[in-house]
């Protein structure tokens, strides 16, 4: 079995973001860039499939800021083969669409079982990549991914819904699922072996035409959100606070006495 | 391309979903301005057409019952196809992340994700999305002008789409479900809750601050003295530190208490869905920037390992 | 006297008496085969030593650049590699001064032991060579000649007659201290319960066997002497052996006739003399084999191991220990050198808050496991359980299945058992060793995790974005010297803690506004700092610390300045002892040395504050670099009243939050570390607990909250009464005119 896990990088949230003078786009110049949390499931849900059938994983990106430090990652993780699509960035965001174009363009010409990738990321205003590629391909996809057992031509998958009820499906492959969650918390890859991994510099790179899809939106303006309704906040000891939090419950009967 | 705007109605094993009736009450707003109509489509449970009086046409198209991307997806398609609306609203739950974008490469509609509002724009729809956890709010039109959106939920009152009506109910040929690769196999109820947090007054709820399995204790402790349930954010639920059902957001549960307490959450969007229309909200968290303060009505930044005790001796008192 | 003595001239004991010819061949072949079973178990146990790899103690590699600038550590009282000298070391092991240190009676006791079988072996060595050299040699040559005679003799006899008495005396205080006093150190119950049960019954009849061997072959030579004193007919030179010659007398008064002294003499001879070969021969399989690893292994010590970490060996291809192999011969001879004195097992933190860990069941489950995989064959020394789990473990994981790996997470690295190791165990090393298996496993609980990505992704364990790392700063009035840009005295290391964690954000402005204050040239990184990685380092994630070492070298070696000062005692230990390894050579002083200094020079202004306080002396100054004076100097200078706790100084007890153990769960302990030390402080009766380490002031804060003594004991940095004093100067200045 074949597994290709599609990564992203999208900039670390911790970081504070400003918008470009357009004001039609955040200002990268600063950004620091990560792996997309729901990737990093994806490719821990990958690598839970190659220890139990002995799969591989190719991990597969576009040529995003900072992306070899997730590739390399990935193959000190376990991950068999790195690939970095190039050619279709350009100097900002690169839409859901543009990505999927690129996929599905790469994809056809090669033989995946399964396509893993993270449910979604935290700048995919155009849509999430899984269905979006299931489409492009022809091949059915399923999102919101709490497990996946894969066999000879067919995957069984849970899909959680709301509530955390869990639907149970058999998918035949090939397909694309977008992970929510991994069956374990994503393993950790000590920084000796991400930094051998570094040094063998294993990164295929293929080069792409650019996508020739867009988003169809046009982004008016970005702002960050207003701060009107900020708590109140509580200040002084924990004693003060505990007796202010009492006397709120207090007043609303939900507290006897 | 007519100027009606479609709302994909969601059924769960309690009826039409809160957010169905949230788009559509939006829908309102735009199929009004723009002259069209509201067309609420419903797929695989026809049973439940009387409850969308607020819509002008309701679509009913039979299918599996049982939810799959595939069959849903493709039925959809055909309507969305056939009638061709301007836009196209579903909710961003679990079918909106599995089909949204779907739809948005078959039908070859732009998808506008993470909506949290709708204005008309002469023709088109402007749409505010958040992106980037919550930190960035995009204001977004669609040159094509023919939409998808997929909407947060919570983000329009309930009651505006819950308008009593006599909508003509259309039942559509449903398309060759021939050929699927995607068979349902079984659907899982959550682990059966030893509580129902949905109907507590008060809930306490614990986040990732906590630390330890151990610490949930000290929740519980004070929950106890307040004769609360705990609840809990994702990562709570996903390290098995107390079960799935007593996880509010949005893969877990909406909850809309008299009090919602919490507890060293920071508050990402997927669990401020689940119950930023309790009453009364008052959030602990030491990151005085945490975006819970957003929602929360009253914030404090002390330690909640300090607070606990405080909170549990005099509730107890 | 001198008349008794001159009078012994010429006078001697028959060696062999009564030993017909038979009995002499069956004593030789007796011999030959003791002496054959020593030496095949010290082979084994040599072997196994060979299988390690080497550990540059024989020759000590270059001594590192002294890099301590004023700074005073361990290179102003040994020589400059950190390492006392061997002649020194040789000292130390003949004063049984490690053994006497913090338990003195236990001490002098090991003293006359040591000293009694050494002098009675001698002994045993000089009849050898007189009555198997001196007199065969002489044979040949005409007349049989022997110095085992006369005046010689004498004193011989007195000699060994008081040490072995001694030694008798010494023995029967050891199993008194065993049998009846109840020590904690003596409880061989483990820190960790496995599963399935275990049983140190063996451990126990070891001691036993041990201790009763060495009486017995006391008693039975003393017996022995009574008995010859007594069948000789109480000839006066044997005077000269006193314990001899009482027993005889009472053997005579008993009325034990001459026949009958003769024969029983025999028997006890044969007695003796079996029971002393079997000892011989039962060394190197027992407990008694530290009469000779612990010489061996003090020799090699080197005490400067767990402040400066021994890099990973390049050779193994792997991160961490899995083999016998992977281990040092000091690591294997550190294992056979305990003796399971307990002392580390009841002064570590994480034993005694509940813990799975005990240094003392590390290394014994070490050296199960690294003598069963070598078949080394043991007597009485191992530990036995019905499952083949922890040290019976043969075909698993070293770290994980032979050490659980809740165990090693539970290590705070604070130093206490290597400091209490009478035998120069390093316990520290080997721990980290086993936790970088552990992390190239993936084999962690996710909050250290979390901490380890964030501190690869920003720089910091907080997960903030490493811009903010200088955000403190705003709150001052004045702008901090970007010392990337202009040269300064003092580059400060601030650390992650001081810089991010909101509750001493407070006491860095604090410590910046004295220096300002004081006209202090000095200057911060701002940005372009990252953890320092001494506790990223001690988890096991070497990767991580040289990823951080290669970052702030960079940032260092293109910053002008003469000195580091940091707060926070951790990122002085890296960067004071691991630092100059790669590149860096300026002096690193904790900011109470700055302090100190300032006060003492008049530049900083203080008032007597007039409190009574107790000092807790963080593990990573006072252990690791021995930095015990300079915070109770400044404590001095601003008029506080300095109280120690039973546990200070060398003996400090940690907060918990060493090794990484702060981005761990502590949850699952009876008793937080922190707790017991301030539980100790409370019974002092004064008002303030004063730190000087970042971790320690929320460690301790929390500490005194949840123990309920927040109220009575006001948890305290240095930094803030140091601005508190100088607050008191004006007012006292106010109230002279």
């Amino acid at each position: 079995m074949r597994i290709a896990v599609l990564l992203k990088q999208v900039p670390d949230l911790v970081e504070e973001f400003e918008i470009d003078d357009a004001g039609t786009d955040i200002d990268r110049e600063f950004l620091t860039f990560l792996l997309n949390e729901f990737d990093n499931q994806a490719l821990e849900e990958a690598l839970l499939i190659k220890d139990a059938t002995g799969a591989t994983v190719d991990v597969v990106a576009l040529d995003d800021p900072e992306v070899d430090q997730a590739l390399y990652t990935a193959i000190a993780k376990g991950a068999d083969r790195a690939i970095k699509l190039t050619g279709a960035n350009g100097d900002g965001w690169l839409s859901t669409h543009a990505r999927a174009a690129v996929y599905a363009g790469w994809l056809t010409g090669e033989s995946y079982d399964l396509v893993l990738t993270g449910v979604q990321a935290a700048d995919d205003l155009d849509g999430q990549l899984a269905p979006m590629l299931g489409a492009l391909l022809d091949v059915p996809h399923v999102s919101v991914v709490v497990g996946v057992e894969a066999a000879d031509g067919t995957a069984r998958i849970r899909q959680e819904f709301a509530g955390g009820a869990i639907s149970e499906l058999d998918v035949s492959l090939p397909a694309v699922v977008g992970v929510q969650a991994a069956g374990a918390e994503p393993r950790y890859a000590a920084i000796a072996k991400i930094r051998q991994a570094q040094q063998e510099g294993n990164v295929d790179e293929v080069a792409v035409d650019p996508p020739a899809a867009a988003s169809g939106l046009t982004i008016r303006r970005m702002y960050p959100p207003e701060k009107s309704d900020r708590a109140e906040m509580l200040s002084g000891s924990e004693a003060d606070v505990a007796d202010r939090i009492i006397a709120l419950l207090r007043e609303r009967g939900l507290v006897q006495g | 391309m007519n100027n009606d705007v479609f709302v994909i109605a969601e059924h769960s094993d309690a009826g039409l979903t809160d957010a169905t009736f949230e788009l559509l009450g939006a829908a309102r707003r735009l199929a009004d301005a723009w002259g069209g109509q509201v067309v609420a489509v419903i797929v695989g449970n026809a049973g439940v057409a009387g409850q969308l009086g607020s819509a002008d046409v309701v679509v009913t198209v039979d299918a599996p019952a049982d939810y799959t991307s595939e069959a849903h997806e493709r039925v959809l398609a055909g309507q969305v196809t056939s009638r061709d609306p301007r836009l196209v609203l579903m909710s961003m739950s679990t079918q909106g992340l599995d089909l949204a974008a779907a739809l948005s490469a078959t039908c070859d509609r732009p998808l506008v994700s993470y909506v949290v509002g709708l204005e008309p724009d002469g023709d088109a729809v402007v749409a505010t999305a958040q992106i980037y956890g919550g930190k960035i709010m995009a204001e977004v039109v669609v040159e094509s002008q023919a939409a998808i959106c997929a909407v947060i939920a919570g983000s329009f009152p309930a009651d505006a789409g819950r308008g009593a009506g006599s909508p003509a109910v259309e039942a559509a040929d449903a398309p060759a479900l021939d050929g699927l690769r995607t068979t349902f196999v079984a659907r899982h109820a959550p682990d059966a809750g030893d509580v129902d947090i949905t109907v507590a007054d008060i809930l306490v709820a614990v986040g990732r601050g906590i630390g330890g399995e151990d610490d949930i204790e000290l929740v519980q402790e004070f929950a106890d003295a307040l004769g609360a349930p705990v609840a809990a954010s994702r990562p709570i639920t996903d390290n098995g530190w107390l079960p799935k059902s007593r996880q509010v957001g949005k893969s877990g549960l909406k909850v809309k208490p008299r009090a919602y307490l919490m507890f060293g959450i920071s508050g990402a969007p997927e669990h401020l869905e689940g119950m930023r229309d309790a009453e009364l909200i008052i959030a602990c968290n030491t990151d005085e920037q945490a975006p819970v303060f957003d929602v929360a009505h009253y914030g404090t930044t002390v330690d909640l390992f300090d607070l606990l005790p405080e909170l549990t001796e005099r509730a107890s008192a | 006297m001198i008349a008794t003595l001159l009078a012994v001239e010429g006078e001697t004991r028959e060696v062999f008496e009564d030993i017909n010819l038979f009995g002499k061949v069956v004593f030789y072949v007796l011999s030959f085969i003791a002496t054959a079973l020593f030496l095949w178990g010290s082979w084994q146990r040599i072997t196994k030593y060979r299988r390690g790899r080497p550990a540059g103690r024989i020759r000590r590699p270059a001594a590192a650049p002294s890099s301590n600038g004023s700074a005073p550590t361990v290179a102003d009282t040994v020589p400059s590699n950190g390492q006392p000298s061997k002649l020194h070391t040789v000292g130390t092991i003949a004063a049984n001064s490690t053994v006497a240190k913090r338990d003195r009676s236990m001490g002098i006791a090991h003293f006359f032991i040591f000293w009694g079988f050494i002098t009675l072996f001698i002994g045993t060595v000089i009849l050898t060579i007189d009555e198997d050299i001196v007199k065969i040699a002489t044979r040949q040559f005409g007349e049989e000649r022997s110095f085992f005679k006369g005046v010689f003799y004498a004193i011989y006899s007195l000699v060994l007659d008081t040490m072995g008495f001694a030694a008798l005396i010494a023995l029967v205080y050891m199993a008194a201290r065993r049998g009846l006093f109840h020590l904690p150190q003596l409880d061989y119950r483990r820190a960790e319960e496995p599963a399935g049960g275990y049983d140190r019954r063996q451990y126990q009849l070891g001691d036993q066997l041990f201790i009763g061997l060495l009486g017995l072959v006391l008693v039975t030579g003393f017996l022995h002497e009574g008995f010859r004193i007594r069948a000789s007919g109480f000839p006066d030179f044997e005077i000269w052996s006193p314990v001899g010659w009482l027993i005889a007398k009472g053997v005579s008064g008993a009325g034990v006739t001459l026949a009958g002294s003769d024969t029983i003499r025999t028997v006890i001879w044969w007695v003796h003399a079996v029971l002393a070969l079997s000892f011989v021969a039962y060394i190197p399989y027992s407990k008694a084999m530290h009469m000779l690893t612990d010489a061996a292994n003090l020799v090699t010590h080197d005490p400067t191991t767990s402040r400066r970490l021994p890099a990973p060996d390049p050779a193994a291809g792997h991160l961490g220990y899995q083999t016998v192999e992977d281990f040092t011969w000091k690591e294997l001879l550190d294992f056979d050198a305990c003796t399971k004195c307990g002392r580390c097992h009841v002064v570590c933190p994480a034993a005694a808050a509940g813990a799975p860990l005990s240094p003392r069941d590390l290394i014994l489950d070490l050296r199960q496991w690294a003598s069963t995989s070598s078949g080394n064959v043991t007597l009485l020394d191992s530990e036995r359980r019905p499952e083949p789990t922890g040290p019976l473990v043969t075909d698993g994981t070293l770290a994980g299945d032979v050490i659980r790996a809740d165990t090693l997470w539970s290590c705070t690295t604070c130093m206490a058992c290597v400091a209490a190791c009478p035998v120069g165990i390093e316990h520290v090393p080997t721990i980290v060793e086993l936790r970088r298996s552990l992390v190239e496993a993936g084999t962690m609980e996710p909050s250290l995790q979390d901490a380890l990505q964030n501190i690869a992704q920003k720089g910091n364990s907080f997960g903030k974005s490493a811009r903010q790392r200088a955000k403190w700063t705003k709150g001052l009035d004045f702008t901090i010297t970007d010392a990337r840009k202009e040269p300064v005295r003092y580059l400060w290391f601030v650390g992650d803690f001081a810089s991010f964690d909101d509750r001493l954000q407070s006491l860095s402005q604090t410590f910046a506004q004295i220096l300002h204050g004081a006209g202090v040239d000095f200057g911060i990184l701002y940005d372009g700092e990252r953890n320092a990685g001494n506790d990223v380092r001690r988890v096991g994630e070497e990767g991580l610390f040289e990823m951080l070492v290669e970052q702030n070298m960079e940032q260092l070696t293109a910053a002008e300045f003469d000195e580091i000062v940091t707060t926070d005692p951790h990122t002085l230990n890296t960067l004071r002892n691991e630092y100059p390894g790669f590149g860096l050579d300026k002096p690193v002083k904790h900011y109470t040395e700055v302090l100190a200094d300032l006060i003492e020079a008049g530049e900083l202004d203080v008032g007597a504050l007039g409190s009574t306080a107790t000092y807790h002396d963080p593990c990573y100054l006072a252990r690791y670099n021995e930095l015990t004076e300079a915070p109770r100097r400044v404590l001095r200078a601003i008029g506080c009243d300095v109280v120690e706790m039973p546990r200070n100084r060398d003996n400090t007890f940690c907060c918990g939050a060493g090794g990484g153990r702060i981005w761990m769960d502590d949850s699952g302990l009876t008793e937080r570390p922190s707790e017991n030390r301030i539980r100790e402080a409370a019974e002092l009766d004064v008002e303030m607990f004063v730190v000087a380490c970042p971790k320690d002031f929320t460690m301790y804060t929390d500490a005194a909250k949840t123990t309920g003594h927040d109220a009575s004991l006001r948890v305290v940095d240095v930094i803030e009464l140091v601005a508190e004093a100088l607050d008191r100067q004006p007012a006292l200045g106010a109230a002279e005119i």
